[in-house]
């Protein structure tokens, strides 16, 4: 089936966030959506997928003009979406998942579940699924939840496929396993539109690619096209793709963490006997598919998990055990996976946001009572230094953009005197320009001596700025390899293998 | 640099291990009433002996009496109690050494056997000297169950569909007071219950349009509306109601309707199968609510709305819709329970008369984990409860009947709080959908 867009146009009050989008997808085609987070890519596809209404402009499938009211037009027309974050019910099976809002019944109005079993495993086997109609879905791995989306929507008879940024939350092994479901797909003639900000996906499985900026398409593009050409399309000028970075002089070690456990509410060990050091002037970078242990590593190396074993120093000093306060008075610099929750407190200004962890004393509290002009003129400085682009301090921080909003976090930490700086994913949903700056930032407090760990599921970020990297899976390190290691080696490692090579 | 590498080429296991997280909460519970056990039934305890009565003189099957001694039943429960302490106590250290599932089976039974032993003690104890009405004590707590049911039967739906219902007490109240003067005016007892279920679900309208379409916390509309319900009905109970009371107050009832053969199986039949139409009306709603829920169409597709109505949404299910129906759905349920009240058990409506029994059928919600069935048996224990201080009243106990008023209460804070603990709800419980 022949997708067509033409002058699609959506408003979010002030914000244009797609300006007239033209967009043709042919059949037996997978074409690329390709844009940095904020371009507009995912409101595109609620637009096709009936979940918002255009404001201009028209749908049209085999050159009929659709009308979607909600997705269910959308679906009954023959349109499915993967979306990026799963819209499964982790409480239900497969089979209910796959069946539910065209649910077959038997006499008495009953679920005919054998008849949503046998659906799943005919498509399952059809791609070489193998996924179980009777597990519950929160109890699978994410690359098997995906397989569930995607039989949902073929189930549904979907001629047009949608996936929204499908490789986030997979292991490079699972992405090209993905990559070739999308082929396969391609080759019975489904159309298919794959949404990504990632270079190497694009250029390896498109046939087509679109370029999306700030809303309007800004050009197509070749999958032959370089790297460079596809990332100066899609941030509108020539970037740096590698961050400059010398080598490291790694000094004494910093940090000591050993046989570290973390224990969840349900007695999981979801960190696993852990044991790393980082050495003044390193970059440790902790690598992995999200959900293998990194957030409850770095929680409980600040003092934010209730049940640790084992042990955490920094230089003579022991973390473990010693309230956050402590932790951060230690020296450790902090920067949260999750700024807008754990990183900000949207309401309040930047300047206040500054000040957040240190609210107890100098230099920004005095008897009792807050410095405010001392606060303002450093926050006047610290918005100039890292460059974050506000009307004023005054401005609350929620209103500000991923990008900017990061760098408040990082000016924050930053400027105290650190022994430490832990980043969790510190580039997510941040536009290129804005990721460029925060890589140096981590490269400068290297070269200052500070030990530093970044933790990342971006293997690009890992190998960008690691000189060593530690791989987890499950909440075990499945090893600690040198910096220039194979992008292969360390893709076996996130799922869990120990290439020989590693060992040797 | 790279002075670390791995031991070996295996691969890292798939699974997380799991670790032991030992909870005391049980073995300290149980151990305080053992203590309490020793002190009421041992040092405390009283002479004489008790009579369970089994059957009464109308039935067909005729039980013999069961006559228990006052002392040496209290001695002997209470030595058979600290040896299921000294059981649960042993099943919490020896922990994970024995199997997840073996544990929680012997934890279990031990409970059950628990509390059968202590209730068993307490009565005896407690009526020393005097007969106790087995059937009586059984059907009053379906009679006082009843209403709870329903209320609770309408709590798991509107939960189960994403939309807190405190209100629950204000749709028994409203049900109640419109059962009651609609089959005065009509002398239908019928039409009484068609305005109950009406009046619950006008009281469930308010709480959807506020709490869905106005996206106002359904927490504080809930309480709001029981407020409001309550001085509503009052007013007009002393204003319209008082000024006719033959007229809009005398509202007729139903008949008790004995089911043939069934209501003769000794105990069982008196307290299960004479009873009125409402009653049966409610072993059908709790059959129906269950098998609604977990196997047909409505009740998948009211789960998906309540646990992740983002993802119902992209499947075609008018998420909004779906939560406006059904808590109406859960207002006319509850409107039944409140008709309950006035077509049962007394025949006319009285100020405040459900007395907080929407927020006993609340926490029956949440102590049966927003299951039908499970919430169910909660209602029928806090029934019980309530019961067994009118009956113990009547025999006169030794316990001051101040403190037995409490013993509904005490039930639920016990069970809520000690047994339950943190209980998952619906994941989209109480949260508005906002579409962007």
């Amino acid at each position: 089936m022949q997708l067509e867009l033409r002058g699609i146009t959506k408003r979010f009050g002030a914000l244009t966030a797609n300006d007239h989008i033209d967009l043709v997808v042919a059949p037996g085609e997978i074409h690329c959506l390709l844009g940095e987070n904020g371009a507009g890519k995912s409101t595109l596809m609620n637009v096709l997928y009936g979940l918002y209404q255009a404001d201009e402009g028209e749908i049209l499938l085999d050159d009929d003009v659709q009308h979607f009211e909600g997705p269910g037009d959308a679906m009954r027309a023959g349109i499915g979406m993967v979306h990026q974050h799963f819209m499964l019910i982790p409480v239900f099976t497969v089979a209910e998942n796959v069946m539910l809002g065209h649910e077959e019944t038997t006499f008495g109005g009953r679920l005919n579940l054998d008849a949503a079993r046998a659906r799943v495993r005919e498509i399952s086997d059809r791609f070489g699924f193998s996924v179980d109609p009777d597990a519950l879905v929160g109890d699978l791995p994410v690359g098997v939840q995906q397989r569930v989306e995607i039989i949902k929507a073929l189930s549904r008879d979907a001629q047009v496929l949608v996936f929204d940024e499908p490789t986030a939350v997979l292991t490079p092994q699972e992405t090209d396993e993905l990559m070739t479901i999308m082929r396969q797909l391609r080759d019975e003639g489904t159309s298919i539109v794959f949404i990504t900000h990632k270079l190497r996906e694009v250029r390896e499985v498109a046939d087509r690619i679109t370029v999306i900026r700030l809303g309007k398409v800004v050009g197509e593009a070749q999958p032959t096209a370089s790297n460079s050409e596809l990332a100066a399309l899609m941030v509108g000028r020539a970037v740096e793709l590698v961050v400059q970075k010398g080598p490291a002089s790694p000094g004494q070690p910093a940090l000591v963490v050993e046989h570290l456990d973390v224990i969840d509410a349900n007695g999981l060990k979801v960190v696993n006997d852990v044991s790393f050091t980082v050495r003044e002037g390193e970059i440790l970078a902790i690598a992995g598919v999200q959900g293998n242990g990194q957030t409850e590593l770095t929680e409980a190396i600040m003092g934010l998990q209730p049940r640790v074993n084992g042990r955490v120093s920094l230089g003579s000093e022991t973390l473990t055990g010693l309230s956050v306060r402590r932790v951060l008075d230690a020296g450790v610099g902090f920067v949260p996976e999750d700024r807008t929750h754990d990183g900000l407190v949207g309401e309040f200004t930047i300047a206040e946001n500054l000040m957040l962890d240190r609210s107890h004393g100098e230099p920004f509290v005095a008897r009792g009572s807050l410095r405010r002009d001392h606060l303002d003129e450093f926050a006047e400085e610290k918005k100039k230094e890292f460059d974050i682009r506000a009307p004023s301090i005054q401005t609350a921080a929620g209103r500000l953009s991923g990008g900017n909003q990061q760098k408040v976090v990082l000016a924050r930490e930053m400027s105290r005197d650190l022994r430490l700086l832990i980043a969790a994913q510190p580039t997510r949903g941040i536009d290129v320009g804005s990721i460029e700056f925060v890589h140096k930032r981590m490269i400068e407090t290297r070269d200052a001596g500070i030990p530093v760990i970044v933790v990342s599921t971006e293997l690009d970020e890992v190998v960008a700025l690691a000189d060593r990297i530690a791989v987890m899976y499950r909440g075990s390190i499945v090893g600690i390899v040198p910096g220039d290691t194979p992008r292969d080696v360390l893709g076996l490692m996130m799922a869990g293998e120990r290439p020989a090579e590693v060992a040797a | 640099m790279s002075t670390i590498t791995t031991p070996d080429t295996t691969p890292v296991s798939g699974t997380l291990e799991s670790t032991e997280i030992r909870s005391w909460k049980a073995p300290i519970a149980l151990g305080i009433f053992v203590v309490v056990a020793a002190v009421l039934f041992v040092v405390a305890g009283r002479d004489g002996a008790t009579t369970f009565r089994l059957s009464s003189d109308t039935d067909l099957v005729q039980l013999a009496d069961w006559v228990l001694p006052a002392r040496g039943t209290g001695l002997t429960v209470t030595v058979l109690l600290a040896l299921l302490a000294a059981v649960v106590v042993g099943l919490t250290v020896a922990g994970s050494r024995l199997g997840s599932r073996a544990r929680r089976a012997i934890l279990a039974v031990s409970i059950v056997a628990f509390t059968f032993l202590f209730l068993l003690a307490f009565l005896t104890w407690a009526a020393a000297g005097a007969a106790i009405p087995v059937t009586g004590l059984l059907l009053g707590t379906v009679s006082l169950s009843a209403p709870l049911i329903f209320g609770a039967l309408g709590g798991v739906i509107s939960e189960r569909v994403g939309v807190v219902n405190v209100a629950i007490e204000g749709q028994l109240l409203a049900g109640a007071f419109c059962a009651a003067l609609v089959a005065s005016i009509t002398g239908n007892p019928f039409a009484g219950l068609i305005a109950a279920m009406v009046a619950g679900v006008l009281v469930s309208f308010v709480l959807a349009a506020f709490s869905i379409k106005y996206l106002v916390d359904q927490v504080i509309v809930g309480v709001v509306l029981n407020v409001l319900v309550l001085g509503l009905t009052s007013f007009l109970y002393s204003t319209v109601l008082s000024q006719d009371t033959a007229g809009l107050n005398t509202a007729p009832r139903f008949p008790r309707f004995p089911i043939p053969v069934l209501s003769d199986i000794p105990v069982v039949g008196p307290v299960l199968f004479r009873q009125t139409l409402i009653v049966y009306l409610m072993y059908i709603a709790v059959i129906a609510v269950y098998v609604g829920l977990f196997h047909t169409k409505w009740g998948l597709r009211l789960r998906a709305v309540g646990e992740h109505p983002q993802a119902a949404d992209t499947v075609g299910i008018r998420v909004n819709a779906t939560r406006f129906w059904n808590v109406s759905l859960a207002g006319a349920v509850a409107g039944l329970g409140g008709a309950y009240f006035t077509l049962d058990s007394v025949s006319s409506f009285g100020k405040d008369m459900t007395a907080g029994a929407g927020f006993i059928a609340l926490a029956a919600v949440i102590f049966g984990r927003w299951n039908p069935i499970r919430a169910t048996f909660a209602a029928l224990l806090f029934g019980f409860a309530t019961n067994l201080q009118n009956v113990l009243g009547a025999i006169g106990s030794p316990v001051p009947s101040e403190f037995m008023l409490m013993l509904p209460y005490l039930v639920t804070i016990l069970a809520v709080a000690g047994l339950v603990g943190y209980a998952r709800g619906p994941a989209a419980s109480g949260k508005p959908y906002i579409k962007s």
